[in-house]
């Protein structure tokens, strides 16, 4: 009777040495009740199959014990049959010929009298993860599907998925999905519905990345008979079910104005969920449903505000903290719509600093003429609070209104009082801010100088303030009496500075006061030089060395490059485009809108989840040389790090083109200018900055107007552009990925779709074929709706050059973003005109 | 899709480890419980409930001092996370009666039990305790329910957390009493943690009300259940909010906002305010709601700080009950910063105080007045000399402050939201089980400027 199980090869896995003598003791006491026919065998095998849990709960490896467990495993006691099956679930993987042992008896009880039993052993059967075991599973799948106990199919419906993990062959051959289609139209039990929906999607989605069936298959989840059929049975399911079904119905593109107005009635009731998770579901589908309707758009921002502050009072911080980062979201879309509820967002006393950061974002953007006297006031009671992080995040939220604010001269008194509070940060963020405020409002700087000249340079140690403070001594150095004492000293203290950004600031610094008061900062100006010089920070050293050859040069092309004429900064950059922040906005109620990242930034792309918008090249489809050929389904095999659409190349871009402005819009040392500060200087410069981000929105506005109005086809067509294209260019996708690589972005604009376009556009081949009729080519295409994305190409007629475009459309709000890059720059504009009014007419023949 | 669930003890200990999917790699549960302890070392802050380390999503909530924990490798809905983490909990608690780390070592296998229904390969299933019922095999085993004060109205919520007061029944839902028979009961408990902001003068600034009908029920049976409030309660403001000081006075309550368990019928809601629900088995919010309305706060505090020569001030705490001789505050806690460069404090404690503690936190600052209770209508003050190493340079006010008190008030409410009357719908004339109404306020953010 005794087993002759082989455990010295399990002995390779390492175990903690406390473990090991516990796994020996557990196996043995196993090996005796194996047989046992004693009477409290039961009990005692139950006893010890909870110690092997326990051993595996707290990380000791147990697998040695696998050969033993199984033995014991033939019990009818539910409680140890639960507890063998969990030990076999998680150690099968590594034993797959022990895991065979276990088959038997899980295929026995898969055809037990009790559905739980039934259950219990498919859901355990379908867990074990072994490659060699599919082909005992596919049959009691199968007839798990038609179980008449709803239990079972519930497990098998999931079931379904876990067999496509293991083997994905397997599940399409045995045709599994089609029957949970089935199931789904038609079973009577919600979860088994939602599990369907669950495997579903998941198989799917898969599955599409080499199946065109399956691509099809998921658009038909979205379609309205299914879409419908399930919102209509939304209260039958459990509040998780409820939110799946509302995430699909946040992805269903309505053919009309009362399908939406159906929709939001038959949901209206479900923002008053005391769950919050289904709340927000909802929320998501008002908030696309509506993104065309401007006005409705508005009235569902004020009907969710109130559910969602209930929502944030109630439950725990944790629970609170997500739908705030949501509330979070939605603020800074629509700053005005909220400017009335400011005191919902003070901090409270027992906000954590995570919140309480949330919230000072929300108070900043809100702030407008008749709140900015409350807020500030508020703000200005945390300064002196005791979390100190949170002091400093509400002087610099201070800050931040006043840069934004028309009536800034009482905000500059309270910043001016901070000074005067003498703790070390709130000083040093104080003077980071007025240093920002005197280069958008230079009419302070006497009020400031005056406070400002008060300040020791010895009582500041954080390198920021004390870099602002040099910065304002060199810049204002002709107002502040004592600057260049100051200056002086500070430059004795040279070798006792440990932060070069405060040592490079104090060059130029320098250098200015120089220019302006030259008596009396030569001496200290040599002395800077000097240590400059000798400094062993490469950018000081060089910094030094560029000043001193520029004085020898000619002192007076040294004054124009370091004290030129400056002009008051009018906009500082957001830190963040709005391409990434309507990105975000579509992946609502997701961890993107936590992080305030697209899902992109943080997750591979196989775990983007079902409804995520594919940026992936390998799930584009790309047509073949022959544009003739293009709607053919020819794979194109990428690697994702060829970057024909990696986003991360896109943004490298635009933030490489802002980073440039930003260091010669203002003339002076580049690194005074933090990356984020965009100070617009001359026109060109400001139409350089705005082809990026700024005139996004009011674009988005104008076309979401248009759309309201239905005013498109009535709205003047650009006029005939000069421009014309080959009919039957030729370009190959090496060449196409090489030049999109190569070529500088010259121009990236957002338009719009006609709302027939929109609703047209229900697989990218009729857009395709739409704009090859307008001897615009495809050459690569992909994407679910509401998101499409396509790479088309053109080329000037009787010439070579090319225009390459990328293009990523949204149904749901009709909107397209353009990229378009070119060999030929001067056509640019035409050509964009050219190819906007061809994307516009789309759907209207 | 969840990856992984566990629930990690305060030293970092698996209480319960379970792996839906298998795809994150080994070793998460370690890496989150050293992200959570030295998030950021230096300046103190906590973690957030949600993060990412190395592609794997973390998503935790902290209950009674454990971490309950979902990894996940897919942009999924942080909020269904969150609220199946606090649901679980509940389920949990429901099953064991009590829940805290012993609790849950002993049924560790029932908690197995429990997981393997309510997540099947990452997605959730059911929460209900009625439905889970008849998939759990295991007994519960009951913890000592210890120094847990008996059953009924008047010893309720002594435990309660800050944040959500669990009630005081500690006896679980399934298990069947030593005598065999189970008791009918019904609990529903008025729960409000109340917000107030007063300015230095006194004058309040922002206050919010905060509440929860939460039900707990006992019944065999499920029968129907109608639950009447105010009659002249109303829902939402009109027009712009916090005008209310116009408005208030009338002695209507009135609610911002609510919102109410899926079980509510809500048919005769607009006529009488009455709801209708067939109470399923556990613990469970009916109604949460929340109110910006006028109230009168129950405490007034004054705090006032002065100096007394080159290097000393004095402090004086003073604090009334405004709310009726019947009910009485319990576990008042006062906290005051005083200036960095204090060095000592020395406390002068009114004549005849008993149940006071006061104490000095060197570390961070503060000066700590523990009150065991406070009687309706009553006052307390607290003089404390403060020692500083340096002389104090400008407004101390400024570097003071600001005060804020946590306390429990049972048997009161501020909003003034009434349970008119539970009716349960009758079996027979025999049948009349127990009711318990119970009302409790707690302080969420209460805070007095100097």
């Amino acid at each position: 009777m005794a087993p002759t199980v082989p455990s010295a090869a399990k002995s390779a896995s390492p175990s903690q040495p406390s473990g090991k003598s516990e796994v020996a003791d557990l196996k043995q006491q196993l090996r005796q009740l194996a047989g046992s026919r004693a009477p409290d065998a039961d009990d005692q095998r139950r006893d010890v199959f909870k110690r092997v849990i326990s051993c595996m709960t707290a990380g000791i490896d147990v697998s040695a014990a696998f050969g033993e467990m199984v033995l014991c495993s033939a019990t009818s006691d539910v409680v140890t049959k639960k507890m063998c099956y969990l030990y076999v679930g998680a150690h099968a993987r590594a034993h797959p010929d022990l895991a065979l042992l276990t088959i038997n008896f899980l295929q026995r009880d898969c055809r037990d009298q009790d559905p739980t039993i039934r259950g219990l052993a498919l859901r355990s059967l379908c867990s074990l993860r072994v490659p060699n075991l599919v082909e005992y599973l596919v049959t009691p799948l199968t007839t798990g599907l038609k179980d008449p106990s709803a239990y079972v199919r519930m497990i098998a419906a999931v079931g379904a998925a876990k067999l496509y993990h293991i083997s994905a062959t397997a599940c399409i051959d045995a045709d599994l999905p089609a029957s949970l289609k089935a199931l789904m139209l038609s079973d009577p039990d919600a979860q088994v519905v939602a599990n369907c929906l669950h495997a579903l999607q998941e198989i799917w989605t898969l599955e599409a990345a080499n199946s065109e069936a399956a691509a099809r298959e998921i658009e038909t989840l979205y379609s309205k008979p299914v879409v419908f059929y399930l919102l209509n049975k939304i209260k039958e399911f459990s509040e998780w079910a409820q939110c799946i079904v509302l995430e699909l119905a946040s992805k269903f593109l309505p053919s009309d104005n009362n399908e939406i107005f159906d929709i939001m009635n038959l949901l209206e009731d479900r923002l008053q969920h005391a769950n919050g998770a289904v709340v927000l579901a909802t929320i998501k589908v008002f908030l696309h449903l509506t993104m065309s309707m401007t006005d409705v758009h508005q009235q569902v921002y004020e009907r969710i505000k109130a559910p969602l502050l209930t929502l944030v009072g109630a439950g725990s911080p944790e629970q609170s903290y997500s739908v705030l980062c949501h509330l979070h979201l939605l603020v800074m879309r629509a700053p005005m719509l909220f400017s009335s509820d400011y005191k919902s967002f003070y901090c409270q006393f027992s906000d954590p600093s995570y919140v309480k950061k949330l919230k000072l974002e929300m108070l900043t953007a809100i702030a407008n003429e008749s709140n900015t006297y409350e807020i500030v006031t508020e703000l200005c009671e945390y300064a002196g609070n005791v979390d100190v992080p949170i002091a400093r995040e509400s002087i610099r939220a201070v800050g931040k209104i006043a840069l934004q604010q028309y009536d800034v001269n009482a905000i500059v008194d309270r910043l001016l009082q901070f000074l005067e509070m003498d703790k070390d940060y709130v000083t040093a963020e104080t003077l980071v801010l007025v240093k920002d405020l005197l280069r958008k409002y230079p009419q302070w700087s006497h009020d400031c100088i005056a406070v400002v000249g008060n300040i020791s340079s010895k009582n500041i140690q954080e390198p920021k303030g004390k870099a602002a403070l040099i910065w304002m001594l060199g810049e204002y150095s002709q107002d502040m009496h004592d600057a260049p004492y100051i200056l002086e000293s500070l430059v004795e203290n040279w070798d006792e500075e440990h932060s070069p950004e405060v040592r490079l600031h104090l060059l130029t610094a320098v250098m200015k006061c120089f220019f302006k008061r030259p008596p009396e900062t030569q001496k200290a100006l040599g002395a800077t030089l000097a240590a400059g010089l000798s400094d062993t920070h490469q950018d000081v050293h060089d910094r030094a060395l560029f000043y001193y050859r520029l004085l020898q040069y000619n002192p007076n092309v040294a004054e124009r490059v370091v004290n030129p004429p400056k002009q008051a900064v009018s906009v500082f950059a957001d830190t963040q485009s709005s391409e990434i922040k309507d990105r975000i906005f579509d992946e609502f109620n997701s961890l993107s809108v936590v992080y305030q990242k697209p899902s992109y930034m943080f997750t591979d792309k196989e775990h983007r989840g079902p409804f995520e918008y594919s940026e992936d090249l390998t799930s584009l489809t790309v047509g073949a040389e022959d544009p003739e050929n293009v709607i053919s389904a020819q794979r194109y095999q990428e690697n994702d790090n060829d970057l024909l659409l990696s986003t991360s190349d896109k943004e490298d871009n635009g933030t490489r083109a802002s980073n440039g402005s930003s260091t010669s819009t203002y003339n002076a040392p580049s690194d005074l200018i933090s990356p984020s500060l965009i100070g617009s200087q001359t026109p060109a410069e400001t139409s350089l900055i705005n082809t990026g981000g700024p005139t996004h929105s009011s674009q988005s506005n104008f076309s979401l107007d248009d759309l309201l109005g239905l005013g498109v086809t009535e709205a003047p067509a650009p006029p005939p552009p000069a421009l014309t294209l080959n009919s039957k260019p030729v370009l190959d996708p090496g060449t196409f990925q090489r030049k999109w690589g190569q070529l500088a972005l010259a121009l990236s604009q957002e338009c719009s779709l006609s709302p027939q376009g929109a609703a047209a556009l229900m697989n990218p081949q009729s857009l395709i074929r739409h704009m090859q009729s307008n001897y615009i080519q495809c050459i690569a295409s992909g994407g679910q709706p509401p998101n499409y994305k396509f790479f088309f190409y053109a080329q000037k007629d009787g010439a070579t050059a090319f225009f390459l475009v990328e293009c990523i459309v949204n149904t749901a709000s009709a909107k397209a973003q353009l990229k378009i890059k070119a060999d030929d720059g001067a056509a640019v504009e035409a050509f964009s005109t050219l190819f906007q009014s061809a994307l516009s007419k789309f759907g209207l023949s | 899709m969840i990856s992984q669930f566990f629930v990690l003890s305060q030293r970092g200990d698996h209480i319960v480890f379970r792996d839906y999917r298998g795809e994150v790699p080994k070793g998460s549960a370690e890496i989150f419980f050293r992200k959570v302890k030295f998030w950021n070392d230096d300046e103190a802050e906590e973690a957030p409930p949600v993060f990412n380390v190395d592609g794997v999503n973390y998503i935790h909530v902290k209950v009674a001092g454990l971490f309950f924990v979902v990894t996940t490798m897919v942009n999924v809905s942080p909020s269904l996370l969150l609220e199946l983490l606090q649901r679980i909990a509940r389920v949990t608690k429901d099953y064991l009666g009590v829940l805290n780390e012993d609790s849950l070592r002993k049924n560790f296998i029932l908690v197995y039990e429990l997981l393997d229904e309510v997540i099947d390969f990452g997605y959730p299933q059911t929460t209900s305790t009625e439905v889970l019922k008849s998939y759990i095999f295991n007994e519960p085993i009951m913890v000592d329910a210890g120094r847990l004060p008996p059953l009924g109205p008047a010893a309720m919520f002594m435990q309660g957390t800050k944040r959500m007061p669990g009630t005081a029944v500690t006896k679980s839902v399934v298990a069947t009493e030593p005598g065999g028979k189970k008791r009918e009961e019904i609990f529903v408990d008025i729960i409000e943690r109340i917000s107030v902001t007063f300015s230095s003068s006194g004058y309040i600034l922002t206050s919010e009300i905060d509440g929860t009908i939460q039900m707990k029920s006992y019944l065999t049976g499920n029968p129907e259940i109608r639950l009447a409030l105010n009659e002249d309660l109303s829902i939402g403001r009109t027009g712009s909010s916090y005008d209310y000081r116009s408005s208030s006075g009338g002695g209507t309550v009135i609610l911002d906002d609510c919102n109410f368990h899926e079980s509510v019928h809500l048919d005769s809601f607009d006529i009488d305010r009455t709801l209708t629900l067939i109470p399923p088995d556990g613990e469970f919010p009916v109604m949460n709601y929340r109110m910006t309305q006028e109230f009168k706060p129950p405490f007034r505090v004054t705090a006032l700080i002065e100096e007394a020569g080159p290097s000393r001030a004095e402090v004086l705490l003073k604090i009334r009950a405004d709310f009726s001789a019947n009910a009485t505050a319990n576990t008042i806690t006062v906290q005051m910063p005083v200036p960095s460069y204090t060095m000592r404090a020395s406390f002068e404690l009114e004549a005849g105080a008993v149940g006071q503690t006061t104490d000095f936190k060197e570390g961070s600052r503060r000066l700590e007045w523990n009150l065991k209770k406070i009687v309706g209508g009553s006052e307390h003050t607290l003089r404390a000399k403060l020692t500083f190493s340096q002389e104090s340079h400008g407004n101390i006010t400024k570097e003071a402050g600001p005060v804020n008190m946590n306390f429990t008030i049972p048997m009161y409410n501020a909003s003034k939201l009434q349970v008119r009357y539970l009716q349960i719908a009758k079996k027979s004339k025999a049948y009349n089980p127990y009711r318990w109404v119970r009302y409790v306020t707690q302080a969420n953010s209460y805070v007095a400027r100097l």
